[in-house]
């Protein structure tokens, strides 16, 4: 015999159930979906005991956010849920408006739904894409890119970015939607569901993939209630809460929809709830277009809030930009209410919350975000005890966490 | 001078086969993209055409790392233990009638011998790595090769009572030249058993669990780098040909087509390697992976069973028709 296996490995404690050890999965691995790390303690391939270990992303948004106008800690929201940015974006503003007491118009608040609801396709979208190649399924990955990318070239013909929007604004959205964009829309809608019908035919009736998924990660309604979940995770265990639906914000509440639900509560249940969700954004989208009524894109008490004052022709070498009135912002605005406001959205992940502390300042004293990633990577650890490694893989794609968001 | 002539046979079959092995890897990137709508290769020559030669050379003026707690003989002989078995595997499969390198009478054996050996290759590279994720891959690797041997032989042993012979030529003219005497219809279960535990012999998807890239990052070869990566790869390729061959042999009739092929005797051999191929690469880009408890489900549970039924219905029509 050469050498003991490992030399830095700790010796196994025999305990009569098997000899244990532990494995560091991440903050490198191909399929923790960025930077999450888990430390599991394995018998064999059964995981025995499993902690997930978050802040490789952390930025300090929150505490950015205290030193910034409510305006532009807009863009720090992007940088959130990098992968639907646009209802990040919708959420924060939605939030701020409800502090600052700013009225919407409505055609304003349609953009903002329809650009919401085609985040929330990109953001399941992915989550398919790489939930399927986490179970082996190659090719679903690709095909789900190939839609993506349709979204994506939509929101740069709508504001100019594929991936950190900022498009709408407190009080309003940035620019009008064009003929072309509405067009481009109609015609992806067109295709789409025949689309969604593709990756099903490839994944929804294979055993291999039901084997894999159907009563794997199974979580109860009250299981969920109680560890937090909140989005697909929630509804898949049968649980009817949407804020869509119950606490109408923008303009779902003039939009007819139905909010999917499971009752299972497994990876399958999951599944199926986010791909009827897909069905229904595209649902949302099109009544957005059919009901989208003409009038102004941002409020009257709000214009500065949305785009910054008049720019200058030409500005002088040597200027302060501040002086110049191009970043301006809000920072003349000092007649904000004081007190706290708490403002949930329903983003692609689930329930993003905002709460807000004022005092009166053009910043907030505090801001804090309720994660839904954040929440469902601590709930990875009961879900995922008892359970093989491979279902691991499988739960962590199926909570759909996205770490620039779960570290903030 | 027999010798002579050998050695040349040998080096002239190294060398196809290594072609066929560099190919193969750029036919597969090429189906699978155009299965994922994308293109596969595009840059390296016409169509890519050059892209595995420039893999080849990259790989082998790349640093060859060898991890400092890994066992280092053993992590530096494990993929050449996997390439020589695979390799010579090859030297009992006849190509054409007269067109093999060792006519031997327990050819089937032989390639059962070989494959096993090569898992210890998979074995040895996992344990030396001394990386948890290589330890794992090695791990499944043994399990999952040890259970699929066992309902491969079995499945086989149909094809053997038929013919009666572990010859690989007489097993194919005892097909007789005749689409209908392949073994392909009499012995459909054997053939979906084999198949099945072909699939997982060789690590392929739905099987690639040793290897599986989004749990064990890449298995028993994480650890790994440059030409010594590259060496487990031609192993894995050279063996999904090994068993494409043996399925052609047993099962398809090896090198009998409709009409006789003056002045190229192995075309239809080579053309059912290439469909078997063609299999393994849409199967990969079609179907997700099994989980590990299932796979060895799959094998104990359902397949060898269905191997064991096989044997026991050859036997008794054997013994009916006779």
């Amino acid at each position: 015999m050469t050498r003991p296996i490992a030399k830095n490995m700790e010796i196994p404690v025999a305990d009569g159930e098997g000899e244990r050890y532990s494995l560091r999965m991440g903050p490198q691995h191909p399929a923790t979906h960025g930077v999450l790390r888990v430390d599991l303690e394995l018998d064999g391939e059964t995981i025995v005991a499993c902690t997930p270990q978050v802040g490789y992303l952390h930025r300090g948004f929150e505490k950015l956010a205290e030193n910034k106008t409510y305006a532009q800690t807009l863009i720090l929201t992007d940088r959130l849920d990098y992968i639907a940015a646009m209802a990040n974006n919708v959420g924060y503003c939605v939030a701020v408006e409800r502090l600052l007491g700013i009225s919407v118009p409505l055609r304003a608040q349609y953009i903002r739904t329809m650009v919401a609801e085609m985040s929330r396709i990109c953001s399941h979208l992915l989550w398919l894409a790489t939930h399927a190649l986490d179970i082996g399924a190659m090719t679903v990955f690709l095909y789900c890119f190939r839609e993506r990318e349709i979204l994506l070239d939509l929101f740069e013909e709508l504001c100019g970015a594929r991936l950190t929007f900022s498009y709408p604004r407190i009080g309003g959205v940035r620019q009008d939607v064009t003929v072309r964009f509405i067009d481009e829309l109609q015609r992806f809608l067109d295709i789409f569901p025949s689309r969604i019908e593709e990756y099903e035919t490839l994944i929804d009736t294979n055993r291999i993939w039901l084997k894999r998924t159907v009563g794997i990660g199974k979580v109860t309604g009250e299981e969920a209630l109680a560890l937090g979940l909140t989005g697909a995770c929630l509804r898949g265990s049968g649980v009817d809460y949407d804020l869509r639906k119950h606490q109408p914000y923008d303009a779902y509440g003039l939009v007819d929809f139905e909010v999917p639900l499971g009752s299972d509560g497994d990876i399958y249940a999951r599944y199926r709830c986010r791909m009827e969700e897909m069905h229904q954004s595209e649902r949302i989208i099109q009544q957005c277009i059919d009901q989208l009524p003409p009038g102004p894109i941002f409020g009257p008490d709000a214009p500065d809030l949305v785009m910054p004052n008049k720019a200058p022709a030409r500005i002088e070498a040597g200027t302060n930009a501040y002086g110049t009135g191009l970043i301006k912002l809000i920072r003349d605005r000092n007649l904000y209410l004081t007190g706290d406001v708490y403002v949930a959205t329903e983003v692609p992940k689930g329930e993003l919350g905002f709460y807000f502390i004022s005092d009166g300042n053009n910043r907030p004293y505090r801001m804090h975000i309720r994660s839904p990633s954040f929440i469902h990577i601590g709930a990875l650890a009961a879900i995922a005890k008892g359970e093989l490694i491979a279902d691991l893989i499988a739960n962590i794609g199926s909570l759909d966490v996205v770490l620039g968001e779960s570290d903030r | 001078m027999d010798i002579l002539l050998m050695l040349l046979w040998i080096v002239i079959l190294f060398a196809v086969v290594m072609l066929h092995v560099a190919y193969a890897t750029y036919f597969e990137r090429k189906i699978i993209g155009h299965m994922q709508v994308r293109l596969g290769p595009m840059r390296v020559g016409w169509h890519g055409l050059l892209q595995p030669i420039a893999d080849g050379i990259k790989s082998f003026f790349k640093e060859d790392i060898v991890p400092e707690n890994a066992d280092r003989p053993t992590f530096l002989a494990a993929p050449i233990i996997c390439l020589v078995a695979m390799l010579t595997s090859l030297a009992v499969l006849p190509f054409a009638k007269g067109w093999v390198l060792a006519d031997i009478d327990i050819g089937l054996l032989f390639v059962f011998a070989m494959s096993s050996l090569a898992s210890y290759g998979v074995v040895l590279a996992g344990w030396s790595s001394n990386s948890k994720y290589s330890f794992l891959g090695g791990m499944r690797s043994m399990a999952q090769v040890i259970s699929y041997e066992i309902s491969m032989g079995l499945s086989l042993v149909g094809v053997m009572l038929l013919a009666g012979s572990l010859n690989l030529s007489e097993i194919v003219e005892a097909q007789g030249d005749r689409f209908l005497g392949m073994y392909l219809m009499p012995q459909c279960i054997g053939f979906f058993v084999f198949f099945i535990s072909m699939l997982a012999e060789t690590n392929r998807v739905p099987f690639d669990l040793p290897e599986a890239e989004t749990e064990l990052v890449s298995g028993y070869s994480t650890e790994y780098s440059g030409m010594r990566y590259a060496i487990f790869f031609m192993a894995e390729y050279i063996g999904m040909m090994v068993m494409a061959s043996i399925a052609t042999i047993c099962f398809l009739g090896g090198w009998n087509g409709p009409f006789p092929v003056p002045f190229f005797p192995p075309l239809w051999f080579v053309l059912k390697i290439y469909l078997f191929m063609f299999l393994f690469i849409w199967i990969r880009a079609t179907l997700p992976r099994y989980r590990y408890d299932q796979l060895m489900g799959l094998g104990w549970k359902v397949l060898i069973p269905m191997a064991l039924a096989n044997i026991v219905l050859t036997a008794c029509l054997k013994a009916i028709l006779d």
